[in-house]
Order: structure tokens, then C-alpha cells, then sequence
């Protein structure tokens, strides 16, 4: 009985699907497979960027972190909040507790007053996070604390995105497909700026980083546009993951240690089954 | 029960005897998982993913324990205090990726296990009760899983809450008051955080009470073995200790390394990037997925695309998802096959390889966007999953001829020459 029920609701379920097959291969065939402007001309393969803190051994490149920061705060910090990040943190990038505190002090934060409960403007002190930041415009610029963890390819993908920008009259794929030509009615619409990288083609954001020396670096380093994209993305790692060099470190160690452990207990193994193995 | 040559517990300490008398709880643990326990001897490294998943929930419910206590379950700190953990908890960063890559891990192992008991056909008598307890923390898991999930409140936590419980919404009649009550509301909001902050930390200790009475159920026939052939004589099985904790032992070491390298090195390869976006109910992401260990499911879910007869398309997808697990439920009755081990049914096997290809393509189907070719794939790919558990394996096991079987365990172990120099040695 149990059996007959079985095969029964067995052939129910694949009769419900080869209905809905049939059904959506006929609409197959007359629509064909989905052809969108974003499959066709979206860029997937992003720009390679290597970064001091990619791999197993990873850390991070204080110089370089200090760059991004500065890119951050003269370029980005405009539209873009860091919600998550707190001054005191910013000891990590190699600055000392002076320059912490001179870096904090620089920013304006709401907050209680201790001696009134009043709501007023400070001087930003190390325990402080990084305050929200008011956009004017149209669009909503995304906080930037986590943004290297929540885009796919990360880094690189910030990277690919600030130096991405192109101009969409002419612009073709990796296919040599005409983008205007093949979708004439995709043109990016007034206020909205091409980028072959960003998920949809057009983005609010207007080109970032424009030219050279548009950031005065304290170090030394030519700040081209490339190189400034690169630091900033390196800085957005950090920002995103500020644990990953200890991370690296226990990680390597705990690696090393249950290595050892895993072979005492294979051959602690072996010894137990002698008596047990072989003939 | 026991076989009649186990080992019986003889506490030597008189504290020890004195605690035994009163309390033997010393003597269920050795009758359990120590001396007292005899395993056949036969058994291969897939038998050890019943311990590691075992392991595993340790695991969660020791970090997951903690990071309870820096996290808050309202829908305006949620992703903050998440964030607090990251960068403010000591450890808290271990803590946390440790916890999410713990799930993966443990639905990894579990996967493992729960292929074990297909191809060595661990389900069969007089194993039923085993298997029955675990497609119940199969479906627990599952659901722990999925309410852990919207914890973090990103964008994949809101919209998952919002399509799984939108699942319910498509029952007829009850479909709509169903999902306003589990949710507490009409969309995902504070009154579902809270309930799934609270639900996510019951499960875990009634997982943990289905597990005891899954290992209670296993220690009354025993473990099954790689043959299927019973345990016959006493030198078809060892001790559990040292034999097995010996084995088990090791493989903790390997699992831990694996895990490791995840967690360290690679802690965000299996999550998805939208989930470090705040929660936007505003805003629907442009692919909604689960975690990896649900896409299978999710495949099936979306592969009914047409309404049928009196069905609808949604309310038959949920209905599948859902008949995907509940149908492991009855396979013990559904495989009539006296002989347990695939490995000596040539038929079932060849069928049975091609359920695993079945679910791995799924697997990546449920990962893919909904649109073409993948839908045609998956509608394809369900309609053989259902007609291998529903139709295919009924009918395999009745008209199928096994090869022969191993005349004992020892036999299979040490050959029949070994086995018969161990009989003359008596």
C-alpha cells in the first residue's frame, strides 16, 4: 500500500513539472535566453589589485593605510559615512596617541553633554566614532566602514569602480559588442555617470578621483589616480576587517599547533589498531 | 542491550564504586561512548561524521552561548551590536566567524553523515528509529539554522525572513493569518528579531536532547558496518574505547584544521557580501539566495513555475521543498531490500550515484539566479529526485538480485583464511 501511494505521489510531482517545463520552454522558445544590458556589458573581471594584506601572511601596510585614510578624509568623507570605525582605532594605521587625539579633534559630534544631558556640538575625542555624515544630494552613498565585505570581489572591486569610469558613446565589451548599438534605449540618463563595473551600468556617484595631486600625500608617494584608488581601497580592508592581521597571526599559530596535535593522534591511532590491522 | 562479551564497568576507586551505587551515571557514559560499547571493527572513515557532528554542535552552542551575551536582538542595534562583536568583543571576531562558518561545518558533516546512512542503507531494520530521529535533526537543524541567519539583520537576513515566511503565506485559506502570526506582523520587523533571537537559542538544546535519544536508539541493535552483515561473533567488534576514540580522536584534528583554514583565512568565502549591508526593507536585493547548505532546497522550491490542475505554482514549490525532506521519513519502508550496504547492490548503486549528481546539480541550480536555462535544469533535476526516492528505489529493491554478501565482519576484514586462523585459535 505504502508503495503504491508512493509511486503515485512520485508521478504527481513529476507530471506538476513537466508542465511547468513545458510551459517555460515554450516561452523559451519564443523569448529566447534573457539578453539584458547588464548581463551583456556589466564587467565581472575586475581590475587585479595586490594588496599587502591579501593572502595567508597578510598584513597590513601602514604607509599605505595612512594614504588611504588621507584619500578618505579629503575625497570621500564628503558623501560617505564610517559608521563603524572609532578614532581610537585609528592608532592601527601608525599613529600615535597625539595624532589620534589631533585627528578626533579635527571632527565635530553631537552628543550629551555630561553636566546637562544637552545635546551639543564637541570636538571629537579618540572614543568617539566616526560621526554620520549628511548628504545634500540625490542618492543615498552607502557608509563605507564594511563596503570591501559587502561587494562581491571587494577591494578590487572598489578599486576597478574608481578608475572604471568610461565614456558610454562608443563603449564596447570584451566581445567588441557597440553598447548604444546593441541596446539603444540603455543610455545612461542625466545625473547618473557610466561605469561598467557598478551592478547596473549607471551610478550616482560622479568620478571621485579626477587628478593627479588631488590629495597631497604627507609621505611622498605621486598621488595619480591610480595610486590614490589603490590606498583607499587598501584603507577600506582595513576599515572592513581591522581584526585580519591578528586574525593572520592566531590563525597561524592554531594551524601550526593543531598540525602537530592531528599527528600525535594519527599515529596514536595507528599504535591503538595495531592488533587490529592486517593478518 | 549489549553484545554478551562487552566489557562491564568495575569502578576500582572506592569514591568511584560508592558513586556508582547511587548514581551510575559513570557506568551509562562507559556503556556509551567507552569500554562498555562494542563496535564492529569493519568501520570506514565515513562513520565518523556522526561524532564530529556531535562536535559541531558543541561548537555552536559554546559561541554561540557568548555571543549571545553581546548581542541585541532589536531591529535598531542588531547589525550594530553584530558589528560591536566584530571590532570591540575581545575574541569577538573568533566568536563570530567561528559561529558562521561553524554552521557550514556543521551542515557539512551532517551532509556526510546523512550520505553514510543512504549508501550503506543505515536507515533499514532494525535501525528505523535512528534514522527517523535524524531527519528530525536534519529538519531542526534547518530551521536553527535559517532563524540564526536573520540575526545579523542585513539585507539576506530581512529578505530570507521575508521569502521563507512568505512560504507560509501560500497554504490556502490560513496561508495569510499563518504568516502575519509567525511573523509578528505583516513584513519582518522587531516582533520577528525577537522571537527568532529566542527560537534560535531554544533549538539548539532540543537538537541536543533529539541527539540523545539518537544515540539511545543506535546503542539498542548497535552501529550498522560497511557489509551490512550483523555482528556475529566476538571478533567482529572492539571496544569503543580506546578503538574508536582512537579514530574519532584523530579525525577531530583533521576537521579542525579545515574548519581552521575557513575561519582565519577565509571567514566570509561562503557568506554572501549583501548580508554586510544593513537590513533595507525599502530595497529588494538583486539575487536572493540562502547559505550554500539550503540551495538543493531552494532549487526544488522555484523549479514549479506553472500552475497544475487545482495547485498552484507556489503552493506546489513549498509543498516540494518540503516532501524533499519528509520523504526520507518513509524510505525505510519505501527500500525493501533485505540487503543493506549499496556496495553489494549493483542496480540500487548505479541509481543511487546518480541521486548525488542529482542533488550536487541542485545544489548549484539553487545557488544560480531564477531565469534560464537554470529553471528548465532544476525542473529536470527535481523531477528525478522525486521519481528516485518515490518510484525508482520501490521498485529497484523488489526486482533487484544482490551480489553475495560476506559470510561475517571478520571475514570481510581478514579474509576467509584470516577469519578461519582466528577460529582455530578460538
Amino acid at each position: 500500500m505504502i508503495r503504491i501511494i508512493s509511486i503515485l505521489t512520485g508521478l504527481f510531482f513529476a507530471a506538476a513539472l513537466l508542465w511547468s517545463l513545458l510551459w517555460d520552454t515554450i516561452q523559451l522558445g519564443k523569448d529566447g535566453l534573457p539578453h539584458t544590458v547588464e548581463k551583456a556589458f556589466v564587467k565581472h573581471d575586475l581590475k587585479k589589485l595586490d594588496l599587502a594584506s591579501d593572502g595567508v601572511f597578510g598584513k597590513f601596510d601602514e604607509a599605505q593605510l595612512q594614504r588611504g585614510f588621507a584619500v578618505y578624509q579629503n575625497v570621500c568623507a564628503s558623501c560617505h559615512s564610517l559608521k563603524h570605525v572609532s578614532y581610537r582605532s585609528l592608532a592601527a594605521l601608525g599613529y600615535n596617541e597625539a595624532e589620534v587625539k589631533a585627528i578626533a579633534a579635527k571632527a565635530t559630534i553631537n552628543a550629551a553633554d555630561p553636566l546637562t544631558g544637552e545635546f551639543k556640538d564637541r570636538p571629537g575625542q579618540p572614543s568617539d566614532k566616526f560621526p554620520p555624515v549628511v548628504y545634500a544630494g540625490a542618492g543615498h552613498p552607502p557608509d563605507l566602514s564594511l563596503i570591501t565585505k559587502a561587494r562581491h570581489g571587494g577591494a578590487a572591486y572598489v578599486y576597478s569602480l574608481l578608475t572604471g569610469y568610461a565614456n558610454q558613446a562608443g563603449y564596447k565589451n570584451h566581445e567588441g559588442k557597440e553598447l548604444l548599438k546593441e541596446f539603444p534605449d540603455a543610455k545612461t540618463p542625466d545625473g547618473l555617470h557610466f561605469n561598467p563595473y557598478f551592478a547596473n551600468l549607471n551610478i550616482a556617484m560622479a568620478p571621485p578621483l579626477t587628478a593627479e595631486g588631488q590629495v597631497t600625500y604627507s609621505d611622498g608617494t605621486p598621488a595619480t589616480v591610480d595610486q590614490m584608488a589603490k590606498d583607499v581601497a587598501a584603507f577600506l580592508v582595513w576599515t572592513a576587517e581591522p581584526e585580519l592581521e591578528q586574525r593572520h597571526q592566531t590563525g597561524f599559530v592554531w594551524m601550526g599547533f593543531m598540525l602537530f596535535a592531528t599527528v600525535l593522534g594519527y599515529m596514536s591511532y595507528r599504535n591503538i589498531w595495531a592488533d587490529k590491522k592486517g593478518h | 542491550m549489549s553484545f554478551p562479551w562487552a566489557n562491564e564497568y568495575k569502578p576500582s576507586h572506592p569514591l568511584m564504586v560508592w558513586f556508582d551505587q547511587r548514581l551510575p551515571l559513570p557506568r551509562l557514559v562507559y556503556n556509551a561512548v567507552g569500554g562498555g560499547y562494542e563496535v564492529p571493527r569493519n568501520l570506514n572513515y565515513f562513520w565518523n561524521f556522526g561524532f564530529l557532528a556531535g562536535f559541531c554542535l558543541v561548537i555552536q552552542i559554546v559561541t554561540g552561548v557568548i555571543l549571545a551575551m553581546h548581542y541585541g536582538g532589536d531591529t535598531s542595534v542588531a547589525f550594530n551590536s553584530t558589528e560591536h562583536i566584530m571590532r570591540d568583543v575581545n575574541w569577538g571576531w573568533m566568536l563570530r566567524y567561528g559561529h558562521a562558518n561553524g554552521a557550514a561545518a556543521f551542515f557539512a558533516v551532517v551532509y556526510l553523515h546523512i550520505f553514510r546512512g543512504f549508501y550503506y542503507g543505515s536507515y533499514k531494520a532494525p535501525r528505523e528509529m535512528i534514522w527517523l530521529l535524524g531527519v528530525v535533526i536534519f529538519l531542526l537543524m534547518m530551521a536553527t539554522a535559517f532563524m540564526g541567519y536573520v540575526l545579523p539583520w542585513g539585507q539576506m537576513s530581512y529578505w530570507a525572513a521575508q521569502v521563507i515566511t512568505g512560504l507560509f503565506g501560500s497554504i490556502p485559506l490560513v496561508g495569510d493569518p499563518l504568516k502575519e502570526w509567525l511573523l509578528g506582523g505583516f513584513a519582518p520587523g522587531n516582533a520577528t528579531l525577537n522571537r527568532f533571537f529566542s527560537l534560535h537559542f531554544l533549538l539548539p538544546f532540543v537538537i541536543l536532547g533529539v541527539v540523545i535519544l539518537h544515540i539511545w536508539a543506535l546503542h539498542i541493535p548497535g552501529s550498522s558496518n560497511p557489509t551490512g552483515v550483523e555482528v556475529k561473533s566476538e571478533s567482529d567488534t572492539v571496544p569503543f574505547y580506546p578503538y574508536y576514540v582512537g579514530k574519532d580522536g584523530w579525525t577531530i584534528g583533521l576537521f579542525m584544521l579545515i574548519y581552521s583554514a575557513f575561519l582565519f583565512f577565509m571567514p566570509n568565502a561562503l557568506g554572501h557580501p549583501d548580508n554586510y549591508i544593513p537590513a533595507n526593507p525599502m530595497q529588494t536585493p538583486a539575487h536572493i539566495v540562502p547559505e550554500w547548505y539550503f540551495w538543493p532546497f531552494y532549487a526544488i522550491l522555484r523549479s514549479f513555475t506553472q500552475n497544475f490542475l487545482i495547485f498552484d505554482a507556489k503552493l506546489l514549490g513549498v509543498l516540494a521543498m518540503f516532501a524533499a525532506i519528509l520523504v526520507w521519513f518513509f524510505l525505510p519502508w519505501l527500500d525493501r531490500s533485505p540487503v543493506r550496504s549499496a556496495t553489494y547492490r549493483p542496480l540500487y548503486r548505479k541509481f543511487f550515484w546518480v541521486l548525488v549528481i542529482d542533488v550536487l546539480i541542485l545544489g548549484y541550480l539553487g545557488g544560480a539566479p531564477a531565469e534560464q536555462p537554470y529553471v528548465l535544469i532544476s525542473q529536470l533535476a527535481t523531477i528525478y529526485y522525486f521519481l528516485h526516492f518515490l518510484v525508482i528505489v520501490p521498485i529497484v529493491s523488489s526486482i533487484e538480485r544482490p551480489d553475495p554478501l560476506p559470510f561475517s565482519i571478520t571475514e570481510s576484514v581478514l579474509g576467509s583464511d584470516g577469519a578461519a586462523k582466528l577460529e582455530a585459535q578460538g
